[in-house]
């Protein structure tokens, strides 16, 4: 049981609610979702209280994550772009607070459930077809149609386009998902086997050492896996918002 | 790509559990989920696929989400803008003062510059005048003084013809005298005045 790498991942109810026969429990996921976002408007809060001229190193911090969606959704979206700054900014902020308080041992990843990955794409998603929508009404439907392209081969790239535009939230919540899915599951192995190489007396111990070290890695390289798949949820979260302010602006 | 690693792992993992002293039957069909959890099994999906959470998933995620969102549109987004804000326009408007100062530096090195020009060409004209007056009143000086000067030497030349002319007409008499005495010296005899003015005058014209 404790050598499970699925364990970990586990809903497990710390107070039972059930409503009109769903179950709409508090677990120790929804748990790690108030803890991110306790932590992360903690620190965002408490880092820019000062509000100084010359900022302090946390606030330095909050003003550096600040200006990196900014200039990220500038970049991405333009200057009409901005107004879905709130949007990135929490979505950034939320994903990369969430995949770093996963790493902390017996932590849950909230990212690591696919449904939660889901509902943040979908949000994107409906955001772009939305304020698409709203703002340009049928305009909006040129994002389907690149400019340039010989007739004949127009409806081709229209069924292409539309099956790329289709496929958005689901690759973007995959990556996401199968990213810290795959991470947490291959720590935990290589973690098991120096548990289990270890029980194994004198040479297993020695042996032990190799997913030891595979394991300081992997835990490595997860930090850096949980900021860039933070960063890449923003950039193409940008991308996508893009296409709601500039239909066929490509 | 870290998926497969750990699907290859899984199984090992699962042959060891049920060696461990307090596996009880739950926990192995847990453990067999972790092997197939493609396979429905009956409680035991693979728990993030688990669709009974997927409402308290959801709802929980909308309700954080929902409030971190609202936070940072309202209070974290802003404020942060304010901060940056501030720090821009402060950097603006120091470099606008800087700007300012500086062009007034230069105004006033400007200014500087044009009354110290004045300045100098108002020395040299005062120079120049100084000098013009000085050469005049040295010029006019000498011209009076060599004025007096012509004036005196005229009047002593004046006084030296004078002299001279009385000094001439002494001489006839003179010589008038002298010659008498030499004459009555010389042939005892005695000549009237008139015969020795007469040659003196002679004399004198021959001279």
């Amino acid at each position: 049981m404790a050598n499970d790498p699925i364990h970990q991942f586990q809903i497990s109810k710390i107070v039972p609610i059930e409503i009109g026969g769903i179950d709409l429990s508090f677990t120790n996921a929804s748990l790690f979702m108030v803890a991110t976002v306790a932590v992360a408007t903690g620190f965002l809060y408490f880092a820019s209280a000062s509000k100084s001229l010359i900022p302090g190193r946390a606030q330095s911090v909050a003003e550096m994550s600040y200006e990196f969606i900014a200039n990220m959704l500038r970049e991405g979206a333009g200057s009409h772009g901005m107004k879905f700054f709130p949007l990135v900014f929490s979505l950034f902020m939320f994903v990369l607070t969430a995949n770093l308080l996963g790493l902390f041992p017996y932590f849950y990843t909230i990212t690591s459930q696919i449904i939660v990955t889901f509902a943040l794409a979908v949000l994107v998603i409906g955001t772009v077809v939305g304020y698409g929508f709203y703002k340009h009404g049928f305009h909006f439907l040129k994002v389907f149609v690149p400019s340039g392209i010989p007739g004949i081969l127009l409806p081709l790239v229209v069924m292409i386009e539309i099956i790329s535009f289709l496929s958005r939230p689901i690759s973007l919540s995959v990556r996401l998902f199968a990213n810290m899915l795959a991470g947490h599951i291959t720590l935990k192995v290589f973690a098991g086997f120096i548990v289990s190489l270890a029980a194994l007396g004198p040479i297993g111990i020695g042996g032990a050492i190799l997913p030891l070290i595979m394991t300081v890695a992997i835990t490595g390289l997860e930090f850096l896996v949980a900021f860039l798949q933070a960063y890449v949820f923003a950039v193409l979260t940008c991308m996508y918002l893009n296409d709601a302010v500039h239909p066929g602006g490509h | 790509m870290f998926v497969t690693p750990a699907h290859a792992q899984t199984a090992p993992e699962a042959t060891q559990t049920p060696a461990a002293p307090g596996a009880a039957p739950a926990g192995e069909v847990h453990t067999e989920t972790g092997v197939a959890h493609d396979a429905a099994h009956g409680g035991g999906v693979f728990p993030p696929f688990d669709s009974a959470h997927f409402a308290s998933q959801l709802l929980w995620l909308v309700i954080t989400f929902g409030v971190f969102f609202l936070l940072i549109q309202k209070v974290i987004g802003p404020r942060l803008a304010a901060i940056l804000g501030d720090r821009h326009d402060r950097i603006a408007a120091d470099l606008n003062e800087a700007g300012r100062m500086q062009a007034e530096a230069d105004a006033a090195v400007e200014t500087y510059e044009k009354e110290l020009a004045a300045a100098r060409a108002k020395g040299a004209g005062i120079a120049d005048a100084a000098r013009e007056a000085a050469k005049t009143k040295a010029a006019a000086d000498r011209a009076a003084i060599e004025a007096e000067l012509a004036e005196k030497l005229a009047a002593a030349e004046a006084s030296i013809a004078d002299i001279k002319a009385k000094a001439f007409a002494n001489v006839g008499d003179i010589a008038s005298e002298t010659a008498a005495v030499i004459v009555d010296q010389l042939i005892g005899g005695t000549a009237t005045d008139a015969e020795i003015k007469t040659a003196v005058a002679a004399a004198k014209q021959g001279a």
